[in-house]
Protein backbone atom coordinates (compact mmCIF):
# COMPACT_ATOMS: atom_id res chain seq x y z
CA UNK A 1 0.00 0.00 0.00
CA UNK A 2 2.12 3.15 -1.45
CA UNK A 3 0.08 5.52 0.53
CA UNK A 4 1.68 3.78 3.88
CA UNK A 5 4.78 2.33 2.71
CA UNK A 6 5.77 5.83 0.72
CA UNK A 7 4.49 7.98 4.06
CA UNK A 8 7.80 8.91 4.88
CA UNK A 9 9.10 9.92 1.66
CA UNK A 10 6.36 11.55 0.36
CA UNK A 11 4.10 13.26 3.29
CA UNK A 12 5.53 16.81 3.48
CA UNK A 13 5.76 16.66 -0.77
CA UNK A 14 1.93 16.21 -0.13
CA UNK A 15 1.39 18.31 2.21
CA UNK A 16 3.29 20.81 0.67
CA UNK A 17 1.82 20.60 -2.49
CA UNK A 18 -1.77 20.07 -1.49
CA UNK A 19 -1.83 23.43 0.81
CA UNK A 20 -0.08 25.45 -1.85
CA UNK A 21 -2.93 24.63 -4.93
CA UNK A 22 -5.80 24.32 -2.67
CA UNK A 23 -4.93 27.96 -1.35
CA UNK A 24 -4.60 28.63 -4.90
CA UNK A 25 -7.95 26.84 -5.46
CA UNK A 26 -9.62 28.90 -2.69
CA UNK A 27 -8.81 32.18 -3.15
CA UNK A 28 -8.83 31.89 -6.98
CA UNK A 29 -12.23 30.29 -7.37
CA UNK A 30 -13.21 30.06 -3.84
CA UNK A 31 -12.69 34.01 -3.40
CA UNK A 32 -12.53 35.29 -6.17
CA UNK A 33 -14.89 33.68 -8.97
CA UNK A 34 -17.79 31.56 -6.85
CA UNK A 35 -19.11 35.25 -5.00
CA UNK A 36 -19.13 36.92 -8.86
CA UNK A 37 -21.26 33.93 -9.97
CA UNK A 38 -23.51 34.11 -6.84
CA UNK A 39 -24.26 37.82 -7.72
CA UNK A 40 -24.72 37.67 -11.19
CA UNK A 41 -27.66 34.82 -9.65
CA UNK A 42 -28.82 37.18 -7.27
CA UNK A 43 -28.98 40.12 -9.59
CA UNK A 44 -30.63 37.94 -11.58
CA UNK A 45 -33.57 37.19 -8.93
CA UNK A 46 -33.25 40.53 -8.27
CA UNK A 47 -34.10 41.60 -11.73
CA UNK A 48 -37.13 39.05 -11.81
CA UNK A 49 -38.51 40.34 -9.20
CA UNK A 50 -38.27 43.70 -10.46
CA UNK A 51 -40.12 43.12 -13.17
CA UNK A 52 -42.58 41.18 -11.65
CA UNK A 53 -43.63 43.69 -9.60
CA UNK A 54 -43.74 46.46 -12.31
CA UNK A 55 -45.93 44.23 -13.94
CA UNK A 56 -47.85 43.65 -10.93
CA UNK A 57 -48.05 47.22 -10.33
CA UNK A 58 -49.07 47.62 -14.61
CA UNK A 59 -51.52 45.22 -13.95
CA UNK A 60 -53.37 47.09 -10.80
CA UNK A 61 -53.39 50.28 -12.52
CA UNK A 62 -55.29 48.87 -15.24
CA UNK A 63 -57.67 47.41 -13.27
CA UNK A 64 -57.95 50.92 -11.19
CA UNK A 65 -58.48 52.66 -14.84
CA UNK A 66 -60.78 50.12 -15.95
CA UNK A 67 -62.87 50.82 -12.80
CA UNK A 68 -62.36 54.36 -12.62
CA UNK A 69 -64.04 54.18 -16.62
CA UNK A 70 -66.47 51.59 -15.34
CA UNK A 71 -67.73 53.64 -13.10
CA UNK A 72 -67.99 57.44 -15.38
CA UNK A 73 -69.82 54.88 -17.29
CA UNK A 74 -72.35 53.51 -14.80
CA UNK A 75 -72.81 57.45 -13.68
CA UNK A 76 -73.09 58.86 -16.80
CA UNK A 77 -75.62 56.16 -17.41
CA UNK A 78 -77.26 56.60 -15.08
CA UNK A 79 -77.66 60.58 -15.86
CA UNK A 80 -79.11 60.23 -18.96
CA UNK A 81 -81.59 57.91 -17.84
CA UNK A 82 -82.64 60.01 -15.03
CA UNK A 83 -83.41 62.40 -17.81
CA UNK A 84 -85.33 60.29 -19.88
CA UNK A 85 -87.37 59.64 -17.14
CA UNK A 86 -87.71 63.75 -16.01
CA UNK A 87 -88.98 64.07 -19.78
CA UNK A 88 -90.92 61.05 -19.81
CA UNK A 89 -92.79 62.38 -16.80
CA UNK A 90 -92.98 66.10 -18.26
CA UNK A 91 -94.13 64.72 -21.50
CA UNK A 92 -96.97 62.49 -19.23
CA UNK A 93 -97.74 65.65 -17.25
CA UNK A 94 -98.52 68.25 -20.24
CA UNK A 95 -100.95 65.06 -22.38
CA UNK A 96 -103.41 64.58 -19.11
CA UNK A 97 -103.13 68.29 -18.90
CA UNK A 98 -104.18 68.98 -22.06
CA UNK A 99 -106.82 65.52 -21.80
CA UNK A 100 -108.39 67.47 -19.04
CA UNK A 101 -108.84 70.53 -20.02
CA UNK A 102 -110.22 69.39 -23.61
CA UNK A 103 -112.53 66.74 -21.04
CA UNK A 104 -114.23 69.90 -18.89
CA UNK A 105 -114.17 71.82 -22.41
CA UNK A 106 -116.30 69.15 -23.72
CA UNK A 107 -118.40 68.58 -20.76
CA UNK A 108 -119.36 72.04 -20.87
CA UNK A 109 -120.56 71.84 -24.25
CA UNK A 110 -122.36 69.10 -23.57
CA UNK A 111 -124.52 70.43 -20.52
CA UNK A 112 -125.04 73.42 -22.41
CA UNK A 113 -126.62 71.83 -25.22
CA UNK A 114 -128.46 69.61 -22.51
CA UNK A 115 -130.22 72.70 -21.04
CA UNK A 116 -130.62 73.84 -23.93
CA UNK A 117 -132.61 70.86 -25.39
CA UNK A 118 -134.36 70.94 -21.85
CA UNK A 119 -135.42 74.75 -22.31
CA UNK A 120 -136.59 73.69 -26.11
CA UNK A 121 -138.94 70.95 -24.50
CA UNK A 122 -140.66 73.28 -21.86
CA UNK A 123 -140.97 75.98 -24.70
CA UNK A 124 -142.50 72.61 -27.21
CA UNK A 125 -144.72 71.24 -24.35
CA UNK A 126 -145.97 74.99 -23.27
CA UNK A 127 -146.24 75.91 -27.11
CA UNK A 128 -148.73 72.44 -27.33
CA UNK A 129 -151.06 72.74 -24.27
CA UNK A 130 -151.95 76.59 -25.81
CA UNK A 131 -152.29 74.80 -29.30
CA UNK A 132 -154.08 71.95 -27.76
CA UNK A 133 -156.37 74.71 -25.11
CA UNK A 134 -157.18 76.58 -28.90
CA UNK A 135 -157.82 73.46 -30.32
CA UNK A 136 -160.61 72.18 -27.22
CA UNK A 137 -162.07 75.13 -27.26
CA UNK A 138 -162.70 75.90 -31.56
CA UNK A 139 -163.51 71.98 -31.59
CA UNK A 140 -166.35 72.80 -28.54
CA UNK A 141 -167.67 76.04 -30.56
CA UNK A 142 -167.71 73.83 -33.48
CA UNK A 143 -169.10 70.65 -32.27
CA UNK A 144 -171.74 72.24 -29.36
CA UNK A 145 -171.62 75.30 -30.37
CA UNK A 146 -170.51 76.48 -27.05
CA UNK A 147 -168.24 79.32 -26.32
CA UNK A 148 -165.51 77.83 -23.62
CA UNK A 149 -163.23 80.53 -22.30
CA UNK A 150 -159.62 80.60 -22.92
CA UNK A 151 -158.53 79.68 -19.10
CA UNK A 152 -161.09 77.05 -18.77
CA UNK A 153 -159.64 75.23 -21.98
CA UNK A 154 -156.56 75.64 -20.52
CA UNK A 155 -157.05 74.01 -17.57
CA UNK A 156 -159.01 70.99 -19.29
CA UNK A 157 -156.30 70.45 -21.09
CA UNK A 158 -153.88 70.52 -18.66
CA UNK A 159 -156.08 68.27 -16.84
CA UNK A 160 -156.03 65.81 -19.73
CA UNK A 161 -151.93 65.95 -20.41
CA UNK A 162 -150.73 65.71 -17.25
CA UNK A 163 -153.26 62.84 -16.02
CA UNK B 1 1.53 -10.71 -22.03
CA UNK B 2 5.38 -11.93 -21.82
CA UNK B 3 5.38 -11.02 -18.23
CA UNK B 4 2.36 -13.61 -17.09
CA UNK B 5 -0.10 -10.65 -16.81
CA UNK B 6 0.75 -9.21 -13.33
CA UNK B 7 -1.58 -6.46 -12.44
CA UNK B 8 -0.45 -5.18 -9.22
CA UNK B 9 -3.52 -3.22 -8.08
CA UNK B 10 -1.32 -0.69 -5.94
CA UNK B 11 0.76 0.03 -8.11
CA UNK B 12 -1.52 2.87 -9.22
CA UNK B 13 -1.39 4.53 -6.23
CA UNK B 14 2.42 4.91 -6.02
CA UNK B 15 3.72 8.40 -5.79
CA UNK B 16 7.15 9.57 -8.17
CA UNK B 17 8.46 12.43 -8.36
CA UNK B 18 8.59 14.70 -12.11
CA UNK B 19 10.36 15.90 -13.96
CA UNK B 20 14.05 15.73 -11.98
CA UNK B 21 12.39 17.50 -8.82
CA UNK B 22 13.07 14.43 -6.38
CA UNK B 23 15.47 16.59 -4.52
CA UNK B 24 13.64 19.90 -4.58
CA UNK B 25 13.48 20.97 -0.26
CA UNK B 26 11.96 22.84 1.92
CA UNK B 27 13.40 23.35 4.99
CA UNK B 28 14.92 20.54 4.95
CA UNK B 29 11.19 19.19 3.54
CA UNK B 30 10.94 17.24 0.40
CA UNK B 31 8.76 18.88 -1.68
CA UNK B 32 8.86 17.23 -5.02
CA UNK B 33 6.66 17.74 -7.76
CA UNK B 34 5.37 14.65 -7.86
CA UNK B 35 2.06 13.28 -9.97
CA UNK B 36 0.34 13.39 -6.82
CA UNK B 37 1.02 17.38 -7.09
CA UNK B 38 0.79 17.10 -11.05
CA UNK B 39 -2.82 15.61 -10.69
CA UNK B 40 -3.96 18.42 -8.00
CA UNK B 41 -2.77 21.20 -10.41
CA UNK B 42 -4.49 19.81 -12.95
CA UNK B 43 -8.04 19.71 -11.06
CA UNK B 44 -7.12 23.25 -9.63
CA UNK B 45 -6.62 24.19 -13.34
CA UNK B 46 -9.54 22.44 -14.67
CA UNK B 47 -11.83 23.55 -12.10
CA UNK B 48 -10.51 27.34 -12.73
CA UNK B 49 -11.04 26.87 -16.46
CA UNK B 50 -14.78 25.27 -15.57
CA UNK B 51 -15.27 28.37 -13.51
CA UNK B 52 -14.63 30.61 -16.57
CA UNK B 53 -17.59 29.47 -18.27
CA UNK B 54 -19.16 30.78 -15.97
CA UNK B 55 -17.95 34.32 -15.40
CA UNK B 56 -19.90 35.70 -18.48
CA UNK B 57 -22.03 36.99 -15.99
CA UNK B 58 -25.09 37.55 -18.31
CA UNK B 59 -28.73 37.81 -17.64
CA UNK B 60 -29.78 34.64 -19.39
CA UNK B 61 -27.18 32.63 -18.95
CA UNK B 62 -26.16 29.79 -21.61
CA UNK B 63 -25.50 26.15 -21.03
CA UNK B 64 -21.96 26.20 -19.49
CA UNK B 65 -23.05 29.81 -16.93
CA UNK B 66 -26.33 27.01 -16.07
CA UNK B 67 -23.77 24.62 -15.15
CA UNK B 68 -21.21 26.67 -12.87
CA UNK B 69 -24.15 28.78 -11.32
CA UNK B 70 -26.05 25.42 -10.35
CA UNK B 71 -22.88 24.42 -8.65
CA UNK B 72 -22.63 27.48 -6.92
CA UNK B 73 -26.75 27.63 -6.09
CA UNK B 74 -25.88 23.83 -4.80
CA UNK B 75 -23.60 24.86 -2.09
CA UNK B 76 -25.16 27.79 -1.44
CA UNK B 77 -28.14 26.06 -0.53
CA UNK B 78 -26.52 23.47 1.62
CA UNK B 79 -24.91 26.28 3.54
CA UNK B 80 -28.06 27.70 4.05
CA UNK B 81 -29.63 24.92 4.85
CA UNK B 82 -27.42 23.78 7.16
CA UNK B 83 -25.96 26.93 8.65
CA UNK B 84 -27.97 29.73 7.92
CA UNK B 85 -27.55 33.20 7.02
CA UNK B 86 -24.25 33.24 8.40
CA UNK B 87 -23.58 30.08 6.41
CA UNK B 88 -22.33 32.30 3.49
CA UNK B 89 -19.60 33.57 4.59
CA UNK B 90 -18.34 29.84 4.50
CA UNK B 91 -19.12 29.56 0.90
CA UNK B 92 -15.55 30.79 -0.44
CA UNK B 93 -14.04 27.24 1.43
CA UNK B 94 -16.56 24.85 0.88
CA UNK B 95 -17.26 25.90 -2.25
CA UNK B 96 -13.44 25.01 -3.28
CA UNK B 97 -13.54 21.77 -1.21
CA UNK B 98 -16.42 20.60 -3.10
CA UNK B 99 -15.38 21.66 -6.29
CA UNK B 100 -11.74 20.27 -6.19
CA UNK B 101 -12.78 17.23 -4.53
CA UNK B 102 -15.00 16.65 -6.94
CA UNK B 103 -12.99 17.17 -9.67
CA UNK B 104 -10.04 15.38 -8.21
CA UNK B 105 -12.55 12.43 -8.14
CA UNK B 106 -13.87 12.56 -11.65
CA UNK B 107 -10.64 13.64 -13.28
CA UNK B 108 -8.68 10.26 -11.41
CA UNK B 109 -11.69 8.13 -13.23
CA UNK B 110 -10.64 9.16 -16.86
CA UNK B 111 -9.79 6.36 -18.86
CA UNK B 112 -6.50 7.44 -19.94
CA UNK B 113 -4.61 4.81 -20.11
CA UNK B 114 -5.98 4.33 -23.15
CA UNK B 115 -3.36 6.85 -24.52
CA UNK B 116 -0.80 5.85 -22.66
CA UNK B 117 -0.63 8.16 -19.75
CA UNK B 118 -2.31 7.18 -16.24
CA UNK B 119 -4.69 9.40 -14.37
CA UNK B 120 -3.44 9.80 -10.43
CA UNK B 121 -6.61 10.00 -7.82
CA UNK B 122 -4.73 12.33 -5.35
CA UNK B 123 -7.61 11.89 -3.11
CA UNK B 124 -6.70 8.42 -2.35
CA UNK B 125 -3.87 9.12 -0.30
CA UNK B 126 -4.64 10.13 3.49
CA UNK B 127 -2.16 12.45 3.32
CA UNK B 128 -3.87 14.70 0.43
CA UNK B 129 -7.56 14.29 2.41
CA UNK B 130 -6.04 14.82 5.69
CA UNK B 131 -4.79 18.16 4.66
CA UNK B 132 -8.37 19.06 3.55
CA UNK B 133 -10.02 17.37 6.74
CA UNK B 134 -7.44 19.10 9.12
CA UNK B 135 -8.29 22.24 7.51
CA UNK B 136 -11.94 21.85 8.11
CA UNK B 137 -11.62 20.61 11.47
CA UNK B 138 -9.24 23.87 12.18
CA UNK B 139 -11.91 25.87 10.65
CA UNK B 140 -15.02 24.78 13.16
CA UNK B 141 -12.20 25.16 16.46
CA UNK B 142 -11.15 28.69 15.18
CA UNK B 143 -14.64 30.06 14.27
CA UNK B 144 -16.15 27.70 17.73
CA UNK B 145 -13.43 29.77 19.56
CA UNK B 146 -13.54 33.08 18.42
CA UNK B 147 -17.28 32.52 18.32
CA UNK B 148 -17.87 31.56 22.00
CA UNK B 149 -14.99 31.35 23.66
CA UNK B 150 -14.74 29.03 26.29
CA UNK B 151 -18.97 28.62 26.31
CA UNK B 152 -17.72 26.15 22.81
CA UNK B 153 -17.02 23.55 25.52
CA UNK B 154 -20.86 23.71 25.68
CA UNK B 155 -21.11 21.73 22.08
CA UNK B 156 -20.01 18.46 24.09
CA UNK B 157 -23.01 18.69 27.06
CA UNK B 158 -26.12 18.31 25.18
CA UNK B 159 -29.19 19.87 26.73
CA UNK B 160 -30.77 18.33 29.64
CA UNK B 161 -28.41 15.54 30.59
CA UNK B 162 -28.89 15.19 34.28
CA UNK B 163 -26.31 16.23 36.62
CA UNK B 164 -24.80 12.81 37.24
CA UNK B 165 -23.83 11.83 33.43
CA UNK B 166 -22.19 15.21 32.43
CA UNK B 167 -18.68 13.92 33.08
CA UNK B 168 -19.49 10.64 30.81
CA UNK B 169 -21.13 12.17 27.71
CA UNK B 170 -18.33 15.47 27.85
CA UNK B 171 -15.66 12.96 27.45
CA UNK B 172 -17.77 10.97 24.91
CA UNK B 173 -18.61 13.89 22.89
CA UNK B 174 -15.20 15.04 23.37
CA UNK B 175 -13.83 11.76 21.75
CA UNK B 176 -16.53 12.28 19.32
CA UNK B 177 -15.68 15.60 17.89
CA UNK B 178 -11.96 14.77 17.94
CA UNK B 179 -12.77 11.96 15.73
CA UNK B 180 -14.06 13.84 13.08
CA UNK B 181 -11.03 14.88 11.27
CA UNK B 182 -9.84 11.24 10.85
CA UNK B 183 -13.26 9.94 9.59
CA UNK B 184 -13.67 13.08 7.23
CA UNK B 185 -10.31 12.72 6.12
CA UNK B 186 -10.24 8.80 5.97
CA UNK B 187 -13.72 7.89 4.43
CA UNK B 188 -12.71 10.03 1.29
CA UNK B 189 -9.29 8.28 0.91
CA UNK B 190 -10.55 4.41 1.83
CA UNK B 191 -13.86 5.26 -0.44
CA UNK B 192 -11.65 6.07 -3.81
CA UNK B 193 -9.08 3.69 -3.04
CA UNK B 194 -11.15 1.20 -2.79
CA UNK B 195 -13.10 1.92 -5.88
CA UNK B 196 -9.56 2.14 -7.51
CA UNK B 197 -8.21 -1.09 -6.67
CA UNK B 198 -11.83 -2.76 -7.24
CA UNK B 199 -11.36 -1.50 -11.03
CA UNK B 200 -7.85 -2.79 -11.28
CA UNK B 201 -8.64 -6.43 -9.13
CA UNK B 202 -11.35 -7.39 -12.13
CA UNK B 203 -9.24 -5.90 -14.54
CA UNK B 204 -6.63 -8.53 -13.84
CA UNK B 205 -9.34 -10.54 -13.81
CA UNK B 206 -9.86 -9.76 -17.28
CA UNK B 207 -6.63 -10.15 -18.41
CA UNK B 208 -5.76 -13.11 -16.71
CA UNK B 209 -9.15 -15.15 -17.84
CA UNK B 210 -8.01 -13.73 -21.16
CA UNK B 211 -4.72 -15.46 -20.98
CA UNK B 212 -6.04 -18.65 -19.67
CA UNK B 213 -8.05 -19.36 -22.66
CA UNK B 214 -11.48 -19.13 -24.31
CA UNK B 215 -13.34 -21.00 -21.41
CA UNK B 216 -11.72 -19.08 -18.89
CA UNK B 217 -12.43 -15.60 -20.91
CA UNK B 218 -16.03 -16.72 -21.38
CA UNK B 219 -16.24 -17.38 -17.58
CA UNK B 220 -14.23 -15.04 -15.96
CA UNK B 221 -13.27 -11.95 -18.07
CA UNK B 222 -16.36 -11.19 -20.00
CA UNK B 223 -19.01 -10.90 -16.73
CA UNK B 224 -15.57 -8.98 -14.72
CA UNK B 225 -15.72 -6.95 -17.69
CA UNK B 226 -19.42 -6.27 -17.45
CA UNK B 227 -18.88 -5.88 -13.77
CA UNK B 228 -16.46 -3.43 -14.44
CA UNK B 229 -18.63 -1.25 -16.64
CA UNK B 230 -20.82 -1.29 -14.06
CA UNK B 231 -18.83 -0.31 -11.31
CA UNK B 232 -17.21 2.12 -13.29
CA UNK B 233 -20.96 4.18 -13.16
CA UNK B 234 -20.79 3.32 -9.79
CA UNK B 235 -17.68 5.07 -9.27
CA UNK B 236 -18.68 8.15 -10.88
CA UNK B 237 -21.63 7.99 -8.35
CA UNK B 238 -19.34 7.80 -5.40
CA UNK B 239 -16.49 10.28 -6.90
CA UNK B 240 -19.34 12.68 -6.69
CA UNK B 241 -21.10 11.17 -3.19
CA UNK B 242 -17.55 11.55 -1.42
CA UNK B 243 -17.24 15.39 -2.45
CA UNK B 244 -20.70 16.56 -1.26
CA UNK B 245 -20.42 14.21 1.67
CA UNK B 246 -17.20 15.74 2.57
CA UNK B 247 -19.25 19.36 1.98
CA UNK B 248 -21.93 18.30 3.74
CA UNK B 249 -19.88 17.20 6.70
CA UNK B 250 -17.54 20.14 6.62
CA UNK B 251 -20.69 22.59 6.80
CA UNK B 252 -22.59 20.42 9.50
CA UNK B 253 -19.49 20.81 11.71
CA UNK B 254 -19.06 24.65 10.81
CA UNK B 255 -23.07 24.54 12.25
CA UNK B 256 -21.64 23.00 15.19
CA UNK B 257 -19.16 25.89 15.85
CA UNK B 258 -21.81 28.61 15.08
CA UNK B 259 -24.56 27.61 16.43
CA UNK B 260 -23.39 24.98 19.07
CA UNK B 261 -26.61 22.80 20.17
Amino acid sequence: MPQISQLAATYSSQIFWMLVIFGAVFFLVGRGMAPKVLETMEGRDQKIAADLAAAEAARHEAQAQDDAWKAAAAKQRGEAQALIAAAKAEAAKATEGRLASAGAEAEAKVADAEARIAAARQGALAEIETVAADAAAEIAARVAGLTVAADAARAAVKDVLHG
Amino acid sequence: MATEAKVDPMHQFTIEPLFGTDHWALGGFNIAFTNSALWMLISAVVLYAFMLGGMKRELVPGRWQVMVESMTGFIENMLSANIGKEGRKYLPYVFSLFMFILFANLLGLLPLGLVGVHPFTFTSHFTATGVLAILSFSIVLVVGFYKHGLHFFSLFVPHGTPLPMIPLIFVIELVSFLVRPFSLGLRLFVAMMAGHVLLEVLSSFVIGGANAGAFFMGLVSIPSFILMVAICALEILVAGIQAYVFALLTSLYINDAEHLH
